[in-house]
């Protein structure tokens, strides 16, 4: 993970007067997630677009694999797959013909057996020969990742590749990323769902309004917000009034036994906390960690809520 | 043509094939006006000669330009949907995206233009026609059927919508019906026997029917190889420009 597959910096895009990408900059490490967050209209598309030589940037530079997008076009579009947001499958075709169209254009050798290996793991051979008008959403998505996956390419860009799915087909494509990942691919993630980037990333940007408010792991982000806190149950409003005698600055809920206290999560105050409640003879019943989401980081971050995941 | 064209084409003329509204208005439409004229309203129409001999160049041309609605959708469906993204973020030449639409086009063409003749004979239509006659009968069509679909490709582009797309090429599924490729011209209205004379349908449907009657026309020819070139160039530009600008 030392080396950069995607490197960004100064990224600036403006359609007329409407700044959509107000220079942005991050890195990617070769072999790992990148996800970028942010609501509809945030420019997480643009990024795409400028990133896969779909759009010119006006100023900054951009390295996809090694290569400048505006000036090496043809050796970005040689390394990269992209599955866009909406999946562009060819409706007319089957599902079998639209790998075969892909391996065709990009000159795959031994196209039969990619094509026959890629059904059988996106659990497509049974529709393959079936028009992809009939396929169902999550099927459609599918065939368009497996359509990116023809030539192997070393770095994948998924446009929101989960919006719209159902719970379980989100869940297929997660693990299909995660076999990509396990397997060396560099991929570059865009989503709204907060969950989507905690569960895949190793890295997160947030983008709001065309600036990059905040980058780090799910749990430096996490961190950036204050609200880590204990929660512990017990038994009775007597140990309850008890532990909060004792421990300050802990606030009680009666009604659900349950004692709040403010701290990071430590493993030293958490030892602290434990030597205080068993120091008084209290027992606790239990004990649960809380720590921001995704969603309190944006929050806090930008300073308005993410409308689109609270919408969902 | 290369590679990638060769591939476009595979895909295209699938579409074609597999859109039983595109079979229909291409292959089977053609064949239908045929009949409908040959033996319902052609005996009724004084042309000078037995009504399938007036009537098989214009209804060649018929087969043509009833398979450029498909085409219009096609190329705009390509457009409107993201399949056309994922060729461009591909090493896949542009232009193939496009010849391969026109090539699908021509090729539907021809399997439309072979029904029409084989029924043309079969209702007793008869070609004094030389080998080499025919070969410049061949050219002709195929210069009138690369200009066509060029064009279209160029409406379907422009087109908002895939179902406007559909209606932009009726004005080139008209023509034929106001050139002489019916009745002659000479026995038109005032206003439409002018348009009729002076339209692109005309010089390429004489020339066609006489080629076919062995007698060929080199005014005729030669009008109608220029405005073939006329279309395809203004067709080609439109639909290149529109293209790189859309994409």
């Amino acid at each position: 993970m030392s080396t950069s597959d995607i490197a960004v910096s100064g990224l600036r895009k403006a359609y007329g007067d409407k700044v959509v990408l107000d220079g942005i900059d991050f890195d990617v490490a070769a072999g790992s997630v990148f996800s970028m967050l942010g609501p509809n209209g945030a420019g997480k598309t643009t990024t795409v677009n400028v990133l896969t030589t779909l759009l010119k940037a006006d100023a900054g530079t951009v390295r996809v694999g090694g290569h400048d997008v505006a000036t090496e076009t043809r050796q970005v579009r040689s390394v990269i797959g992209v599955t866009g947001q909406f999946a562009a499958v060819d409706d007319l075709l089957t599902g079998r013909e639209n790998l075969r169209l892909m391996a065709d254009l990009k000159r795959v050798r031994s196209a039969g057996r990619v094509i026959a290996r890629l059904l059988e793991r996106f659990d497509l051979t049974e529709p393959a020969d079936k028009l992809a008008s009939t396929y169902s959403g999550g099927m459609r998505r599918k065939l368009d990742l497996a359509m990116t996956l023809v030539d192997s390419p070393r770095i994948i860009f998924l446009d929101e590749p989960t919006t719209g799915l159902d719970p379980r087909s989100r869940r297929t494509m997660w693990e299909i990323v995660r076999e990509l990942v396990a397997d060396g691919t560099t991929i570059f993630l865009t989503t709204q769902y907060l969950e989507e980037a905690d569960q895949l990333a190793h890295l997160i940007a947030v983008l709001d309004q065309g600036r990059l408010v905040a980058q780090g792991t799910p749990e430096e982000l996490k961190r950036l917000v204050p609200g880590s806190h204990v929660q512990l149950r017990f038994a009775s409003v007597h140990e309850l009034d008890a532990a909060a005698r004792v421990l300050p600055g802990a606030t009680p809920d009666d009604e659900n036994l349950t004692l709040r206290v403010p701290g990071d999560g430590g493993v030293k105050s958490l030892q602290a906390l434990l030597g205080r409640l068993s120091e008084y003879s209290i027992n606790a019943e239990e004990l649960s960690l809380h720590t921001p989401d995704l969603d309190d980081v944006f929050l806090a971050l930008t300073g308005h809520a993410n409308t689109e995941v609270n919408a969902q | 043509m290369s590679t990638d064209a060769l591939i476009m084409l595979r895909r295209n003329f699938k579409h074609i094939a597999r859109n039983p509204v595109t079979v229909f208005n291409g292959a089977l439409m053609p064949v239908v006006i045929m009949l409908l004229f040959v033996y319902v309203l052609g005996g009724a129409f004084n042309v000078g000669e037995k009504y399938i001999e007036y009537a098989t160049p214009g209804m060649i041309l018929l087969a043509i330009t009833y398979g450029l609605s498909g085409t219009a959708v096609s190329v705009n469906s390509d457009m409107a949907k993201g399949i056309i993204n994922r060729f461009k973020v591909m090493n896949v030449s542009r232009g193939a995206v496009l010849t391969g639409h026109v090539a699908a086009t021509m090729l539907g063409s021809s399997v439309a233009i072979a029904a029409i003749i084989a029924i043309a004979f079969a209702l007793g239509f008869r070609s004094a026609a030389t080998p080499l006659d025919w070969l410049g009968a061949i050219g002709i069509v195929a210069a009138t059927a690369f200009a066509t679909a060029w064009l279209t490709v160029a409406l379907g582009m422009a087109a908002k919508a895939p179902e406007s797309a559909g209606l932009s090429v009726v004005p080139l599924l008209l023509l034929p019906f106001l050139s002489s490729a019916i009745v002659p011209a000479a026995k038109m209205g005032a206003g439409f026997r002018q348009f009729a004379e002076y339209q692109p349908f005309t010089p390429i449907i004489e020339s066609l029917r006489s080629l076919l009657a062995g007698t060929p026309s080199g005014g005729y020819t030669a009008a109608a190889l220029a405005w073939c070139a006329g279309i395809a160039v203004v067709g080609y530009v439109w639909a290149i420009t529109t293209f790189s600008r859309r994409v």
